[in-house]
């Protein structure tokens, strides 16, 4: 397995730092070789950046990687929006050595040349690739007794051109981490629609952005869940904080706990629902958080 | 000058003439359950003439690739869409909420830059106030704005003509 750095993008460091934490002591415990990547920017953020000037996404994102190539690490990310950023740039750029040529040039004014040497990974991916369930499994310490709504997301799997996760209908890989941490993940309807919060959709379009999360927080709430987990910190931003805006704007409450699974990763390995941050969510729900510390 | 959807996307080497109008983009589409984004005929439209520049349904779509996934055309949708985006930015038609998280990175390097509440989340996590990322590596920071100076983002961004008709609409 290669070393990787740790590439943490806007959202977690700035608006979810336990999931920074969370991380961190994940790879820590699982004996993963990580080091931070120093000086790293925003992906940059692929529905704004990419939808503005394909040029410029792609010497931004380069920087990124050229930063892990420079360790000798592959790019390991948290974040949906990172990964599809990151993993994409990367693959347009080894496949197209005039657009790697035109970054390059750009790269120079900063003494910086990208190779393509290093990977970009998901955390998510890289668990289920790297260790398995079984491995996972045998790194807890305490097995969490929960009911629990799974989002993949979109950009972990999709474009599947881009990805190797198999089936983008009815994946597996994700439920198969969650319930190796004793939880049980239950199916609803539209399972794999999306948050409603990427593209740029969010950020100009929020009233349109939140309906497509209400739908979604609906289907959840008929399943009957103790919370959601989820991949990526926009979707968990959408997914939490959107449950408060949801409620200002439509009157709809839901008041589902929402986790990213390296918390709950974390807190299976022995950490308290404090030490990775659950208890910072805009969604504060203290039975769910009570049980949590076991 | 702009050119023609039609070659735009040749030259990215995408098409939508194979598009044969079934729907199932459309009937894939979370976001058209909510907005006016319809994806079969935004495709055909793409197909007609540079209007498709002016759509805002262009900037309806979240990007979550579903349709892209489900033609059996395999056209490459999102590509597509994201292709004329960039046309349409280069137009100087831009969302004013875009074009204020561009603004963000081309200052502080991060689309959603860190705040006191978050400082203080860090600290009481236990962690640096700042992230190892631009924010805690000034000379990072320079070369992230280096490179958006070169690139011609910063002038496509702070173009005075789309700053008037931002404050036009
Ligand atoms: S799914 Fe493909 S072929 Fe069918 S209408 Fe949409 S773009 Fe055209
Ligand atoms: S990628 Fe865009 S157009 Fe396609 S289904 Fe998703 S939101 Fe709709």
């Amino acid at each position: 397995m290669k070393p990787v750095s740790l590439f943490l993008g806007c959202i977690i460091p700035n608006r979810y730092p336990g999931i920074e934490k969370a991380t961190k002591l994940v790879l820590d415990g699982l004996g993963i070789d990580w080091a931070d990547l120093a000086g790293a920017s925003c992906c940059p953020a692929p529905g704004v950046f990419r939808s503005f000037d394909k040029v410029t996404w792609l010497t931004l994102a380069a920087r990124n990687i050229v930063l892990s190539e420079q360790m000798d690490r592959d790019v390991l990310t948290i974040c949906n929006g990172c990964f599809g950023s990151l993993a994409d740039a990367n693959h347009e750029l080894k496949n197209d050595p005039g657009l790697a040529r035109q970054v390059n040039k750009h790269l120079g004014e900063v003494d910086m040349k990208y190779k393509g040497s290093a990977e970009v990974r998901h955390i998510i991916e890289f668990l289920s690739k790297e260790f398995g369930p079984d491995k996972v499994k045998d790194a807890i310490k305490r097995p969490l007794e929960l009911k629990v709504a799974l989002h993949y997301g979109c950009h972990l799997i999709k474009p599947s051109k881009d990805r190797d996760m198999g089936t983008v209908e009815n994946p597996v890989f994700f439920d198969e981490l969650v319930e190796a941490l004793g939880a049980k993940s239950i199916d609803y309807e539209d399972k794999m629609a999306c948050c409603g919060a990427g593209g740029g959709v969010r950020s100009a379009l929020l009233d349109k952005s939140l309906e497509m999360a209400d739908a979604k927080l609906l289907h959840i709430a008929e399943a009957g869940v103790d919370c959601i987990v989820n991949a990526c910190p926009f979707c968990h931003l959408q997914l939490d904080f959107g449950q408060v805006e949801i409620k200002d704007k439509f009157g709809h409450e839901y008041n589902i706990p929402v986790l990213h699974y390296s918390q709950l990763l974390a807190i299976a390995m022995g950490y308290s629902p404090e030490d990775v941050g659950v208890d910072l969510n805009f969604i504060k729900n203290e039975e769910f958080i009570d049980r949590l510390r076991g | 000058m702009t050119k023609e959807p039609v070659k735009l996307l040749e030259d990215e080497g995408l098409t939508f003439l194979t598009c044969m109008q079934c729907g199932t983009c459309t009937g894939s589409c979370p976001s058209g359950r909510y907005t006016s984004l319809n994806t079969r005929r935004l495709v055909l439209s793409a197909r007609r003439n540079k209007d498709v520049y002016h759509d805002e349904d262009l900037w309806m779509c979240t990007t979550c690739y579903q349709c892209q996934e489900r033609c059996p055309r395999g056209i490459k949708i999102v590509d597509g869409i994201l292709t004329l985006r960039t046309e349409s930015v280069h137009m100087g038609l831009m969302l004013p909420d875009h074009r204020k998280v561009a603004g963000l990175v081309i200052d502080k390097g991060h689309a959603v830059p860190i705040n006191d509440a978050n400082r203080e989340r860090r600290k009481e996590l236990g962690m640096d106030e700042l992230p190892e990322t631009v924010h805690k590596y000034p000379d990072a920071l320079e070369q992230v704005k280096k490179l958006v100076e070169v690139t011609g983002f910063v002038q496509l961004v702070r173009n005075e003509g789309s700053e008037v008709a931002e404050e036009g609409q």
